[in-house]
Formats: C-alpha cells, sequence, structure tokens
C-alpha cells in the first residue's frame, strides 16, 4: 500500500521523533512510505481559534499535497489533526471553497487516519512486533477517544509490546488542559486541568507518559519539566518502532 | 422611478437580566482558581455525580435511540415555534390560564411584580427555576417591596448567603455542609442555635423554616421544564417536593418559561421524562413530577398566570447554526463532565448559565459584540474535549458551536494583533516553501533561546501565558522533512524497506 506521511506542523518542526517512529513503522510493516514535500499543517489553530478564512489556504494546500490518486492512505501520527482533517476541513471548505475544493477535501478526508485507526482497521495489526521494556502508562487524548473514538485501538497496540509494563492511568479520559490557544487564552485553567493530569501520571509511578498526540504530549512534557518532575513523555508511535531498547530519539 | 424600500430583517432584540459578568473569563478565573474549598467542593461534587450519570445511562439499552429522539423533537420544536406557542397560548387560556409575553427581563420581571400587586400580597414562595434566576426576578423584586423566598434547598442556601448559583441544578454545590451550617445560623429567622453540620439537621432546619411559609405565603411563582402545545400543560420536575407545595397550595400561580421550553404533544413527555432525571440527577427517575394544566375549581390555585419568556432566544434562533443551544433542557450534565466548570465552578461565566452550554448560550441570548464585552471571552473558556456533546442528552454538539461562536467574535472583532498574527502564520504555511523558511528562522531562534537547557522557559507577550506554568522544548536540529532528505534518514528508510520486504 502507498502511504502518505502527514507530519503535521508541529511534529514536522518540534517532534521529528514520532514522525520517524512513524515512517519507520510503517515502512517495516512492509508498505511503500512516501512524504509529499509540499505538506504544511492542517489548519486546526485557526479553525479553533474563530480564523477560518485563514485556514482556507492550509485546507487546500492539504487537499492538493494528499490528493494524489496514486496515495492510498494518508497516516497522520495525531488524533488531533486527523480529527480536523475528518471533522472541520469540509467547514472551511464548505463556506469559503469552491465545489473543486470541496469535492478534493471530500476524498482527501476519507483515506486520512490517524496512526493507531490505520494499524488496527486498515492493516488489521494489532501487534507490531515492538519491544519497550518500561512502565508506561497512556493518556487517551481527548480528539482521538471524543472525535476520532479510536477507543482501545492504542491500548490494543500497547498490550502487544514485549516487555512493556502497561499501567493504567487515573481518570484517563480527563483533558490535559492543552486544547491548542486555549493553554494561552486561559493559562490558568489549562494549568489547573494540567496539574491534576501530572499527579495522576505521578500515581503510576511509570517512567513514560505516552499518546497518540504530539501536542498534548509537548503540554505534559513541558509541565513535568518545568516542575521537575522526572517524568518523561514518548510518542505512540516511538514505542511501537521501538525493538530494543528507543531506537528513535527526538 | 422612485425606490421602495421593502425592509431588510432586523436582528431581533437580545436578552437581559444575570446575563453577563462583570469580569473577562480568564480573569474571573484567576480569582475562582485559587479559592481550594470552591476547587474541593466542586471537584468531590462533579465526580460524584459523573459517576451516578454514567450508571444509570449506561443500564438504557436504548439510551442513544432516546437521545436522538430527544434531540428531533426539539429540532421540530424550534422549526414550528410561532405555531405551536400559539397553540399552546390557546390551549392554556382554553383550560382558564392567563398567557402573558414577555419580550425580555424588564417586561417578564414587571408582569410578575404586577401580578403579585394585584393579589394584595407582598410575598411569594418560588419554586427554583432558572428563567427567573435569568431575568434576575428576586432583585427586582425586592427593589418593589415584595419579598421572595426560594424553596428549593440549595437555592435558598443561596439567597441566604447573599450568593449567586454557580450550577443549573444543584445552585449551592460551591458549599459544603460546614458552610450552609454557618448560613443557617447566621441568616435562618428561628433557626435552632446548636444546629450541627449533619445534612438531615440541615435539611430539617430547612424544611421547619418553609413549612410556615408553604401555609401561609398565597402567590407562587415558578419556571418550566416542559410546556405541552397539544394540552397547555406545564411540567416541573424536582427531588424535593417544595415544588409540588408551591404548585398546589397557594391561590395563584405565576409561571415564567422560556419559549423554547416546547414540546409538542403529551406523548413527548415519555422521552424527555427518561433523558432529563438520568442526565441531571443521576436518578433512574425524580422523585416529583407536577404537571397542571390551566385551572381545577376547587383544587389547586385558582388563578394561573403563563408569562412566556423570550429575552434573546429569538435571537439565538435566526443563527442557523447556533440555534442548536435552544434544545437545552437544562440537565446540567455537561457542566458536570466538563474539565473547566471543574475547576473554576459556575461563577466564573458571570452568567445564570455556566459550564460548556452557558459558554453557547449565554453570548447568544446576551450578545458579545459590544467592545470588551466578557461574553466574547466565554466561546474561548473551553479546551474542546468534547465530554460535552458525549453527556448530552439532546446530542447538542457543543464544541462546534463554540467553534462556531470564536468564528463570528473573530469576524465581527476586524483586524487585532491576534488577526495579524494568524494571518502571518496563514501565509506561512500556505506552501511548504515559506513553512521551511519559517522552520529554519524559528528553529535558530528557538535553540538561541533555549540554549544549555535545551527548553524555553520564558516568552514574551500572550505566548507567557504557556511558559507561566510550561516549558517548550528547543527545537530540535533537524525537522522531519531535513532527516527525510538526509543520507541519514534515507539509509534509516532503506533499511526498513528492506526489512519490510523481507516480512
Amino acid at each position: 500500500m502507498r502511504v502518505a506521511l502527514f507530519a503535521t506542523c508541529l511534529g514536522d518542526t518540534l517532534f521529528p521523533g514520532a514522525v520517524k517512529a512513524t515512517a519507520l513503522l510503517l515502512a517495516r510493516l512492509g508498505h511503500d512510505v512516501v512524504f509529499p514535500p509540499g505538506q504544511t499543517c492542517c489548519g486546526q489553530m485557526h479553525v479553533n481559534t474563530g480564523y477560518q478564512p485563514d485556514a482556507l489556504p492550509l485546507v487546500r494546500n492539504y487537499a492538493d499535497t494528499f490528493g494524489d490518486p496514486s496515495i492510498d492512505a494518508v497516516v497522520v501520527p495525531s488524533g488531533s489533526c486527523a480529527g480536523s482533517v475528518r471533522h472541520q476541513h469540509e467547514i472551511v471548505a464548505g463556506r469559503y471553497g469552491d465545489a473543486a475544493l470541496r469535492g478534493k477535501v471530500d476524498t482527501v478526508k476519507a483515506k486520512t487516519y490517524e496512526l493507531s485507526e490505520f494499524l488496527v482497521d486498515v492493516l488489521g495489526v494489532t501487534d507490531v512486533g515492538a519491544r519497550y521494556p518500561h512502565r508506561v502508562t497512556y493518556h487517551p487524548t481527548c480528539h482521538s477517544l471524543r472525535m476520532l473514538r479510536v477507543g482501545d485501538k492504542p491500548l490494543q497496540l500497547l498490550r502487544n509490546v514485549r516487555d512493556i509494563d502497561l499501567v493504567e492511568l487515573p481518570e484517563a479520559d480527563s483533558c490535559c488542559g492543552f486544547g491548542g490557544t486555549f493553554a494561552i487564552k486561559n493559562a490558568e485553567t489549562s494549568t489547573a486541568m494540567l496539574s491534576d493530569k501530572l499527579r495522576n501520571i505521578a500515581a503510576t509511578g511509570a517512567e513514560y507518559c505516552t499518546a497518540g498526540d504530539s501536542s498534548c504530549l509537548m503540554h505534559i512534557g513541558g509541565g513535568m519539566s518545568r516542575l521537575k518532575t522526572g517524568g518523561r513523555t514518548v510518542h505512540l508511535a516511538e514505542i511501537l518502532a521501538s525493538v530494543d531498547a528507543p531506537v528513535v530519539t527526538a | 422611478m422612485s425606490i421602495t424600500a421593502l425592509g431588510t430583517p432586523t436582528v431581533p432584540p437580545r436578552g437581559s437580566g444575570n446575563l453577563r459578568g462583570v469580569e473577562k473569563f480568564p480573569d474571573a478565573a484567576h480569582h475562582e482558581l485559587t479559592d481550594s474549598q470552591l476547587r474541593r467542593n466542586i471537584g468531590k461534587a462533579t465526580h460524584t455525580i459523573r459517576a451516578k450519570r454514567l450508571r444509570v445511562t449506561g443500564e438504557v439499552p436504548d439510551w442513544e435511540a432516546l437521545r436522538d429522539a430527544g434531540a428531533a423533537v426539539k429540532k421540530d420544536v424550534l422549526a414550528r415555534l410561532p405555531e405551536l406557542l400559539e397553540q399552546l397560548e390557546a390551549a392554556v387560556a382554553e383550560r382558564g390560564g392567563i398567557v402573558h409575553w414577555a419580550a425580555d427581563a424588564d417586561e417578564a420581571n414587571a408582569l410578575v411584580a404586577q401580578l403579585v400587586r394585584d393579589t394584595g400580597s407582598d410575598e411569594i414562595v418560588k419554586v427554583k427555576s432558572m428563567a427567573t434566576q435569568e431575568i434576575g426576578l428576586n432583585e427586582y423584586l425586592e427593589a418593589q417591596g415584595i419579598v421572595a423566598h426560594e424553596t428549593d434547598l440549595a437555592e435558598l442556601i443561596v439567597q441566604l448567603g447573599h450568593d449567586r448559583p454557580s450550577h443549573i441544578l444543584v445552585p449551592a454545590i460551591h458549599r459544603n455542609r460546614s458552610e450552609i451550617r454557618e448560613i443557617f445560623l447566621r441568616e435562618m429567622p428561628g433557626v435552632d442555635p446548636d444546629l450541627d453540620d449533619n445534612p438531615a439537621h440541615l435539611a430539617e432546619a430547612a424544611r421547619k423554616f418553609l413549612r410556615h411559609k408553604f401555609m401561609t405565603v398565597p402567590v407562587a411563582v415558578s419556571g418550566a421544564n416542559f410546556g405541552i402545545a397539544e394540552t397547555g400543560t406545564l411540567a416541573v420536575v424536582e427531588s424535593e417536593g417544595n415544588g409540588r407545595m408551591c404548585l398546589t397550595l397557594p391561590q395563584t400561580l405565576i409561571t415564567v418559561m422560556g419559549i423554547e421550553k416546547l414540546l409538542p404533544t403529551y406523548r413527548d413527555l415519555e422521552v424527555f421524562l427518561q433523558l432529563l432525571p438520568r442526565s441531571s440527577t443521576g436518578e433512574r427517575m425524580n422523585p416529583y413530577t407536577s404537571m397542571w394544566t390551566g385551572v381545577t375549581p376547587g383544587d389547586g390555585p385558582q388563578a394561573f398566570h403563563l408569562i412566556l419568556l423570550d429575552n434573546g432566544r429569538t435571537a439565538a434562533l435566526a443563527d442557523s447554526v447556533g440555534r442548536e443551544a435552544l434544545h437545552c433542557i437544562r440537565c446540567s450534565a455537561c457542566l458536570n463532565v466538563c474539565p473547566v466548570y471543574e475547576r473554576t465552578g459556575g461563577h466564573a461565566y458571570g452568567s445564570t448559565y455556566p459550564g460548556p452550554i452557558g459558554a453557547v448560550l449565554t453570548p447568544q441570548l446576551a450578545g458579545m459584540n459590544e467592545p470588551g464585552d466578557p461574553n466574547a471571552t466565554l466561546p474561548f473558556a473551553s479546551s474542546l474535549c468534547g465530554a460535552c456533546f458525549d453527556a448530552c442528552p439532546v446530542k447538542i454538539d457543543i464544541p462546534s458551536l463554540l467553534v462556531e461562536l470564536r468564528h463570528q467574535k473573530v469576524e465581527q472583532a476586524g483586524l487585532t494583533v491576534e488577526a495579524a498574527a494568524m494571518k502571518a502564520a496563514s501565509l506561512a504555511m500556505s506552501s511548504s516553501r515559506r513553512w521551511t523558511a519559517a522552520q529554519k528562522a524559528g528553529g535558530i531562534g528557538g535553540r538561541i533561546v533555549a540554549g544549555k537547557k535545551g527548553a524555553i522557559s520564558a516568552l514574551p507577550g500572550p505566548l507567557g501565558g504557556w511558559t507561566a506554568a510550561r516549558d517548550i522544548p528547543a527545537p530540535p536540529k533537524q525537522t522531519f522533512r531535513q532527516w527525510w532528505d538526509s543520507d541519514e534518514g534515507r539509509a534509516a528508510m532503506a533499511a526498513a524497506r528492506q526489512e519490510g520486504g523481507e516480512r
């Protein structure tokens, strides 16, 4: 299968480790992995902050970049960005785009998948042959949980990782407080949400907190770093691409 | 040739009353977040109700179908609102009730005051009601020399504490029992000075105080959970029975009902009497459901007035996207699951309607477009986590409505510093050539700021909100796309492909 990576603006720039892991994992599973260089950003920040007309060029760029019919699937190591492509692009295109764009958006959205969805639903794989000898807790990010409904797919994948000590996170489905520009506009409320998330992570005794979104991990990791909790974050893709010790690091 | 102006549709008037705070949400939240007692009370209460709700909604096999039915009925009501309201008016009048129409809070308040004065009473007992909180009825009546006694225990606690409700269903959710004991000892006439904080004893003290009012006050004011267009029947759903007292004992009953509270037929109650208690209190059935139709000679109030309240609802209805918020049946499930509400409590929203539904309903009812309006900050008071949408018994897509209101606010605000930054970001991200240039500049800058520590702990301007409590990692030396195009990347991918080919 010809699989195009959508690195996301954040993954490309700040968290390339998660994207490298996704690329290596999919190639090792026997797929033809490509990286269309025209890609930039899904436009979610613009839509969620109220700037829909400014999201239009980004929606168009995504549709143009991944519209190539030789691409069978677009895989995104982010539930939030995949959610934006699947649920928001049609709103922007419907309001500000032309019929041609609306058609392209529909086509591209139908072949865009978050990583765990792609592995479990499309490829039918739950054991990717990874080994990760660490104590790990999984935070289900809001958009993967409630926008994409990935359910326990990431956990199915994690349970099959060799030597992993997977521990349950209390109040796992509570938001970490990121929420894009919410973390800046309502910084104190966001921080109050984060502090509960950090407390619950610490209570598990896990060495790593993992999730399917670099943005939420940036928030959680940013709090760990500031508070010197000693905790660490790792993207789900990095665990799944691990063969011995973590082979891929940012 | 002369031009004939046919007239353009005008925007219906916005609502007034307790639908606007004095501070912007982040400023109001700042005060609430530091109140450790409030944080503890609300955290405990919301978690308890959450668990109960999940238990009783999980046991209903057709819960999702019920939600769909509830949403469909409400959508139908909004589509046929004028026709259904007239049907309700005729049905109520036919059964001996008198229907009044109030365009806004001022009109509704003046109507109630006049109707009370007409009875010769200067006292009323009240059933817990969101509509009368919304219009600020108690404060208005007080200024008119009429004393309103709240009879719902939690509303009584709020009223005696000279406080504001902070939750739709549990208005005193921000108070714990020792605080309630203090309020009763300080404010309740004739209270036992040895009152302790045992919940049963606190309830008993309120019961004694209220019984006397029920037996002596001749006028009651209520809201309505539902108004049935077909029959003219009004319904109030409650837990304590105080509402039943108010609805049956006084001579005169005045009901203030928002015009969106309609249901077309009596049969529709079947859906909503399942959805509401399970979503709000987490009970299979609420203890008291009172229904009344006009006036019954010799039984119950002999004069019944129904005030139909607009107060911004027609303005909300005019918005094809935002009108979905008018489906709300005030169950408060969205408040109880909201991570923002859980931390800030209800007062931070500045409105009778707090939490996720308040953040979409308040700006729509009362507007948000005046310069510096605190209501304009409400649609942004959410991380868009989506827990509210999952909990809503009538499937209001609150996250999408929040995003839509943000869009409306930004469109209306015009050119701001933020808008300029967003436009610049859009331009930078609209082509990969510009984007890689921006990545390069940002990467170098970021690494310089981060220095040896490898993390950024202070950012300027609004971004400082992030670094007040969180670091940002330094941008790595290589972006993903640089790695992809590097010898190292090519070699790693070639090895992975080879492994894949062997599988």
